[in-house]
């Protein structure tokens, strides 16, 4: 029997740690080679650990929250034969020393893929071929102790009665032992109260929830974008009635043949159109170092709610893609962010935002830019309302765009420019397709 | 031919199925109890109750009989011991409990028929009585029909050849015992007849005795075997008997009985059990946490349904299915269930062993530094504490020593009450007792023990 330490591989962009927020294994598991050992959370997703061989979970590095520096041990595993791990004892934190990881590091520095890494490390910590065995995770004695609350019998047997389950309760004795008072304040605090049918009890319950993960990283980028950026928001009223026809005659059209269009494709095609006479939108303003890029390509990021929160996929060359790639690949980036196999690539490197809450979309947003792009554009609720042409109130299908900009790199002129520029494109449907 | 009626009924009226059907009646449960034996089951009338009188009486012969060498300064001038009349006195042990257990029925209003019962359906039972044929139909039952032990096709039981039963019963002490198996049953019924002065050999097929506890458990075990007298086979097969000899793959070993003690197997057949088609765990009825069997109203508590084959486990399954016919919310979530090894020294284990329990402190503390261990003339054996590292929940408390089985009380109620080695380290133990063993057993795993 050897010891196997699976360090932290290298999750891309060259970030030098990650944050655990899962571990699926606990001591004493067995995994089977590719089994996911750690879920790790970057700056963009979260990405799956998975085991490079088979073996007994004898150690893990750290408790979720913690940050694990890329390159540390993250888990040790007591695998047949030889271990790849010599050094006597289980995680000495601290030693990198002439891991595999700093190879890994080097190795792969442009290709923050997921798969890859996974692959690379493999070849690194010369996984053994273990013969796949259906080792069922034994469920061990400590484990059962584990998982049963700590309470007397009698205890115990009030919550049965009661119908409480007192892994809900939080006890106040040592090692967490729950008694009778402590069930009397669960049940007093209401907090049972979907088990006894008290629906109008008082409820003085405060549910403590750690930030970790995604949450934690939507909030810091939240603060930072919101702390550092000062936003100028304008508003602007947009008649869709031609664009939704065009949008519909297309969809009739292509049923079947090609991605639906939905207004995203429409309002990226006029976000490229209207960057070309406005560089300084479609930019990325490095306040540490003082340099805004303007960027050439048109990396349109699109905010897509999922379970785990918000993410921002992002369309890479928008300028250089017709209306159906666009759609396709949007509807394919929002799926694949909502089942977790995203690519790294596809959050990162936006030069410009779209954000939308659809039917939600309410009259008036004021979106947060994305940092450290300079400018996010904001759909509002399309609806019927009627509009005077002149002579008669008309129904026109009018919806509001709500755009943010850093007024540090835009002034309000040039930001005004470039809404009234949107709103032309998409009330001039043609015009976003005649080469100018 | 009559048939009755009732809201429960319950097949086997041992340990599980007596405490079953007195607990219901408690909870105003219409109760029929079935069983031909008088009531206690294996437990009272062949089991631990009679053993237990056989073991004292052996081993207050042996100390008597053993006083002229004890530094005591006690001289005996002749002893003898009638098997005889012991096993009457032991009779009447047995008596009382029976006729106390049928005076508890009574008193809970629980009907008991002495006869043979088999299933007709899920929910009759025929009972073969001596006076004639009973159909009882009834709402729920409970199968607490127990276990018997397992003969060995070369050793059949009769004659010379015993089990566990006829041991517990014979009118004279044997000249030479050959015990075929090394688990608690064997080491209990030979050490005793031992100290009563048979010539007792014990043939074990593997390479250790009580295969259930650790080497350190069983060392105090094996030493006072040898100082008893008594000769361990181990690694040794037993083939025949012939001519008061057991034929081994050691040799022959004299013998003028045999007792044969291999385990236990579980009586389901000859109530007819199987028909029923339960679901089954092996040989064993498989249940829920409820003690409920495959089949809707159909219960099976005790040796039925698996190891640990033990009494008290079985009484606390009874008690706990009559709560729940009687329409309680109940489920089984006991953390441990205490077993007790009347050899010499006793061995008593509570929870996890130390090799079960991973990121555990081990903690001992040795009788050889307990005051009141040293009165009693034996001070070999230790208490053992397993705690969780991370916050000191005790997971399992061993002890062997002599007298230790009265340690079981604070052992298991500490792990069922969820204490700490903090808890059991404060607490105040009575000086000077054995108990104190215990305390220090948790001081010494705090770091903070006085008397090592």
């Amino acid at each position: 029997m050897g010891i196997h330490t699976i360090r932290l591989p290298d999750v891309g962009e060259g970030i030098a740690e990650a944050e655990l927020v899962e571990w699926p294994v606990k001591i004493g598991d067995i995994v089977n080679e590719d089994d996911v050992v750690a879920v790790v959370m970057t700056d963009k997703a979260a990405v799956e650990v998975p085991s490079t061989v088979a073996g007994k979970v004898m150690w893990l590095g750290g408790e979720v929250g913690d940050p694990i520096p890329v390159g540390e041990k993250l888990i040790q595993l007591e695998v047949e034969g030889e271990g790849n791990d010599t050094e006597v004892g289980l995680g000495e934190a601290g030693k990198v020393g002439s891991s595999p990881a700093t190879a890994i590091a080097s190795a792969s520095p442009s290709e923050p893929d997921v798969a890859a890494f996974a692959a690379t490390e493999q070849t690194l910590t010369q996984a053994q071929n273990t013969e796949r065995k259906s080792a069922p995770a034994k469920e061990s004695h400590t484990h059962i102790h584990r998982s049963k609350p700590l309470a007397a019998p009698s205890v115990r047997a009030r919550a049965k009665a009661e119908g409480i389950d007192l892994r809900n309760v939080v006890g106040s004795g040592p090692a967490g032992r729950i008694n009778h008072q402590d069930l009397t304040d669960f049940i007093e605090s209401g907090e049972a109260a979907g088990h006894n049918g008290h629906t109008h009890g008082r409820k003085n319950s405060v549910k403590e929830i750690k930030m970790i993960g995604m949450r934690r990283k939507i909030a810091d980028k939240m603060s930072m974008s919101k702390s550092r950026i000062p936003h100028i928001t304008i508003v602007e009223e947009v008649d869709m009635t031609e664009l939704e026809e065009l949008r519909s005659a297309l969809n009739k059209k292509y049923v079947g043949e090609r991605p639906k269009l939905t207004l995203l494709p429409f309002m990226m095609r006029a976000i490229v159109e209207a960057v070309r006479e406005q560089p300084e939108i479609n930019a990325r303003y490095d306040d540490d170092s003082g340099i805004i890029r303007q960027h050439g390509a048109v990396n349109i990021g699109i905010a897509t709610q999922t379970e785990n929160g918000l993410n921002v996929t992002v369309v890479h060359h928008a300028e250089a893609a017709n209306l159906w790639d666009n759609a396709g690949k949007v509807s394919k980036l929002a799926e694949e962010a909502r089942n977790g196999t995203i690519k790294l690539e596809n959050l990162s490197g936006g030069t410009i935002t779209i954000t939308s809450l659809g039917p939600l979309g309410a009259i008036v947003t004021t979106p947060i830019i994305n940092h450290p792009e300079v400018a996010i554009v904001g759909i509002n609720k399309m609806q019927t309302r009627p509009m005077w042409d002149g002579q008669q109130f008309q129904p026109r299908k009018m919806m509001n765009i709500s755009c943010s900009f850093d007024h540090r790199v835009i002034d309000g002129w040039d930001a005004a420019v470039f809404v009234q520029k949107l709103k032309t494109l998409l009330e001039t449907p043609a015009m976003l397709f005649v080469e100018g | 031919m009559s048939d009755l009626k009732c809201k429960l009924l319950v097949i086997g009226a041992g340990p599980g199925g007596y405490s079953c059907a007195i607990r219901a009646g408690q909870l105003g449960v219409e109760t029929i109890v079935v069983d031909r034996r008088p009531p206690g089951g294996t437990c009272l009338n062949i089991g631990c109750i009679p053993s237990k009188a056989l073991i004292h009486a052996a081993e207050e012969f042996h100390k008597i009989s053993h006083a002229n060498s004890s530094p005591l300064g006690i001289s005996v001038e002749k002893s003898s011991i009638d098997l005889a009349t012991t096993v009457k006195w032991k009779d009447g042990i047995v008596r009382r409990l029976n006729d106390g257990v049928s005076g508890l029925f009574r008193k809970s209003k629980v009907k008991l028929i002495a006869g043979d019962a088999r299933f007709v359906d899920g929910k009759t039972v025929s009972v073969t009585s001596d006076d004639g044929e009973h159909s009882i139909h009834a709402e729920n039952i409970v199968i607490a029909t127990g276990s018997a032990p397992v003969e060995i096709p070369s050793l059949p039981f009769g004659g010379n050849i015993m089990s566990s039963t006829e041991a517990l019963s014979l009118d004279e002490v044997p000249k030479t015992l050959a015990v075929v198996g090394g688990g608690y049953i064997g080491l209990e019924i030979g050490t005793a007849y031992a100290k009563m002065g048979a010539q007792v050999s014990i043939i074990e097929a593997t390479d250790r005795i009580l295969p259930q506890y650790d080497a350190a458990l069983i060392k105090p075990v094996a030493k006072r075997l040898g100082q008893l007298g008594i000769e361990l086979c181990l690694n040794t097969q037993a083939f025949a008997y012939k001519d008061g000899m057991l034929v081994t793959s050691n040799g022959d070993i004299p013998a003028d009985k045999v007792l044969v003690t291999v385990g236990r197997r579980p009586l389901t057949s000859s109530v007819g059990v199987e028909e029923l088609m339960l679901s089954m765990n092996g040989p064993f009825i498989e249940i829920n946490d409820a003690c409920q069997t495959s089949m809707r109203g159909i219960y099976a508590i005790g040796d039925v349904t698996g190891e640990p084959m033990l009494a008290h486990r079985a009484i606390a399954q009874g008690e706990l299915v009559a709560e729940h016919v009687a329409g309680h919310k109940v489920s089984w979530d006991k953390q441990c269930i205490p077993a007790v090894c009347f050899t010499d020294p006793e061995v008593v284990t509570c929870g996890l062993l130390p090799d079960e329990a991973e990121n555990a402190t081990v903690s001992e503390f040795p009788f050889a530094a307990n005051g009141r261990a040293l009165t009693t003339g034996r001070d070999d054996g230790f208490v053992r504490i397993v705690a969780r590292e991370e916050d000191g929940v005790v997971l399992g408390i061993q002890a062997v020593g002599a007298g230790v089985s009265e340690l079981s009380a604070a052992f298991s109620l500490a792990i069922e009450m969820g204490a700490t080695l903090e808890d059991i380290g404060s607490t105040i133990h009575a000086h000077p007792t054995q108990s104190e063993g215990f305390q220090e057993a948790a001081l010494r795993a705090l770091g903070q023990a006085i008397h090592i």
